[in-house]
C-alpha cells in the first residue's frame, strides 16, 4: 500500500508553484537577470550581423528563440539551485509532496517565467529590429506559450539531473540543446510566420509539431521525474 | 561462450566484411544513375541500421533498468549507447561522402540528415552525463531517464524519410532492388551485425567490470558530495 496522500497532485502543484513564484517575487533576482541577459543577447545578434536591418528583421523569430533558449538555461539551473540550499528539496519531498507535483510546479513555473520574458522581449525586438506583427498578438502569444512549454518540460528533468552532477553548467546545455532542436525550429518558424505573414497557411502545422513535442516531453517528464529525484 | 564471442564471431565478422566489400565493389553492377558512387550504400546503410538497432537496445535497457535495477542492464545500456554512436557517426560520415558527388554537397538540412545529427549529439550528451556522475547508482538511474528521452528521436530518424519527403530517398525493400544489389547489401549487413555484437559484448564486459570495481570499493571513487556517499557500500542494486 502506498503512503496516504493528504492532497492531490494538482493541489500540491499549485501550492508548490505559489511557493516558487513567491520566492521569485520577493527577490525578483531571476527575472531581472533573465531580462537583461536576453536583451544583451538580442543586442549582440544585431552587432554580430552588422546594421543590415532587413536581415535582422527577416531573422527576428530565430533570434527571439535563441535569446529565450539561452535565458532558459539560466532560469532552469536557478530553479533547482534554490532547492539545493539548506536541502530544501528534501524538505519539500518529506512534506510529503508527490514528486510528479514537484515536476509540474517547476516546469510550469519555468514556463511562466519564460513567457513573461518573451512578452518583455517582443517590444524590444520591435524597436531593435523593426519587426511588424502581421498576424496579430493572439497567434504570437500561442507560439510563445507552446514554445516555452516545450523548452520547460525536458529542461526541468535535465536541470534536476544536472544540478546534482559535476560540471552542471556544461551538462545542462549539452543534454538540453540537441533535444529541443525540433521545438526551437518549430517555434522560430511559427514566430517568423506570425511576424511576416502566412500566405501558405503553414502556421497550423508548426503548432501541431510543437503540440506533439509538448505532449511527448510533458508525458515523459511526468512519468520519469520521480525516478530522477528519488534517493 | 567466451570462445564464441572472442574468437569465432570476430572471425566471422572479418570474413563477412571482406566478402561484402568484394561483392559490393567488384561483383555488383554499378548503378545506372550514380555509377560507382552508389557502392557506398553497401556500408552506409548497414552502419546506420546497426546504429538504430544499438540505440533501440539502449532504450530497452533504460526502461528495464527503471523497473528492475541491475548492473548488467546498466552496463549494456552504456555499451549500446557507445556502439550506437560509433556506428551512427560512421554511417553519417559515409552518407556525407556519398552526398558530395550525388547531391553536390557534403551536408544539407534534409529532415533525415538533421534528425540523425540530433540523434548523434543527443547520445554524446548521454555519454557525457555518464562521465560526469560519480555515484554509480545515480548515474544508472539518470542515464536511464536521459536514454528514454533521447530515444524519442530514434523512430523519428527512421520515419523521417516517409513523413517529410525531401532529398534523402526512402527505405528500399528487396522487391524494389535488383537481386545483384541485394546480395552484397545483405552480406554487408550481417558483417556489420557480427561486428556490432562483438563490440557490444566487449564493451559490456568492460562496463560490467568497471561497475563491479566501483561497487566493491566505493571509497576509492572521487566524490562530489561527501555527505551522501557515506553509506553507498550498501547498494540497492543487485548485480
Amino acid at each position: 500500500m502506498s503512503a496516504p496522500r493528504p492532497i492531490g497532485v494538482l493541489r500540491t502543484t499549485l501550492v508548490l508553484m505559489r511557493k516558487d513564484l513567491l520566492i521569485e517575487w520577493r527577490t525578483r533576482a531571476r527575472l531581472n537577470a533573465l531580462v537583461f541577459f536576453a536583451m544583451a543577447t538580442l543586442l549582440l545578434f544585431s552587432f554580430a550581423l552588422g546594421p543590415d536591418t532587413r536581415l535582422l528583421e527577416r531573422n527576428a523569430g530565430g533570434y527571439l528563440w535563441l535569446a529565450i533558449l539561452f535565458a532558459s538555461v539560466l532560469s532552469l539551473g536557478e530553479s533547482f539551485r534554490v532547492e539545493a540550499e539548506n536541502a530544501c528539496l528534501d524538505g519539500v519531498r518529506l512534506a510529503p509532496s508527490d514528486a510528479r507535483a514537484i515536476f509540474l510546479s517547476k516546469a510550469l513555473g519555468n514556463t511562466a517565467l519564460l513567457v513573461a520574458l518573451g512578452v518583455l522581449l517582443i517590444p524590444v525586438m520591435v524597436a531593435l529590429f523593426g519587426v511588424k506583427i502581421v498576424l496579430g498578438l493572439g497567434d504570437l502569444g500561442l507560439t510563445l506559450v507552446l514554445g516555452c512549454l516545450a523548452l520547460s518540460a525536458p529542461g526541468t528533468v535535465y536541470s534536476a539531473i544536472a544540478s546534482n552532477a559535476r560540471a552542471r553548467d556544461v551538462l545542462l546545455p549539452l543534454l538540453l540543446f540537441p533535444l529541443i532542436v525540433p521545438s526551437l525550429l518549430a517555434a522560430a518558424k511559427a514566430t517568423t510566420l506570425v511576424l511576416q505573414g502566412d500566405p501558405m497557411h503553414q502556421l497550423g502545422s508548426w503548432f501541431g509539431l510543437l503540440s506533439g513535442f509538448n505532449l511527448i516531453y510533458w508525458g515523459l517528464g511526468f512519468l520519469l521525474f520521480p525516478k530522477v529525484i528519488e534517493d | 561462450m567466451g570462445k564464441l564471442l572472442h574468437r569465432v564471431l570476430p572471425g566471422v565478422a572479418v570474413v563477412l566484411l571482406v566478402a561484402g566489400a568484394y561483392l559490393g565493389l567488384f561483383w555488383a553492377p554499378p548503378d545506372r544513375e550514380m555509377g560507382d558512387v552508389q557502392r557506398i550504400m553497401y556500408v552506409h546503410v548497414p552502419a546506420v541500421w546497426m546504429a538504430l538497432l544499438a540505440l533501440t537496445l539502449n532504450f530497452c535497457c533504460s526502461v528495464t533498468y527503471l523497473f528492475k535495477p541491475s548492473w548488467k542492464t546498466d552496463a549494456m545500456a552504456e555499451a549500446s549507447a557507445e556502439v550506437g554512436l560509433l556506428f551512427g557517426t560512421v554511417g553519417v560520415l559515409l552518407g556525407s561522402i556519398w552526398g558530395r558527388p550525388t547531391w553536390g554537397v557534403y551536408w544539407t538540412w534534409d529532415p533525415r540528415i538533421t534528425t540523425a545529427a540530433i540523434m548523434l549529439v543527443a547520445y554524446v550528451g548521454y555519454l557525457a552525463l555518464r562521465r560526469f556522475v560519480e555515484d554509480p547508482e545515480k548515474r544508472a538511474v539518470w542515464s536511464a531517464v536521459v536514454g528514454i528521452i533521447a530515444a524519442v528521436d530514434v523512430p523519428i530518424v527512421w520515419f523521417s524519410v516517409r513523413w517529410w519527403r525531401s532529398l534523402h530517398q526512402v527505405q528500399s525493400s528487396p522487391k524494389t532492388v535488383d537481386p545483384l544489389m541485394v546480395l552484397p547489401l545483405r552480406v554487408s549487413a550481417f558483417a556489420f551485425l557480427a561486428l556490432m555484437i562483438v563490440f557490444l559484448a566487449r564493451r559490456y564486459l568492460i562496463a560490467l567490470a568497471e561497475r563491479n570495481a566501483e561497487v566493491a570499493l566505493p571509497e576509492a571513487l572521487p566524490s562530489d558530495d561527501p555527505a551522501t556517499r557515506g553509506g553507498s557500500g550498501a547498494s540497492k542494486v543487485v548485480a
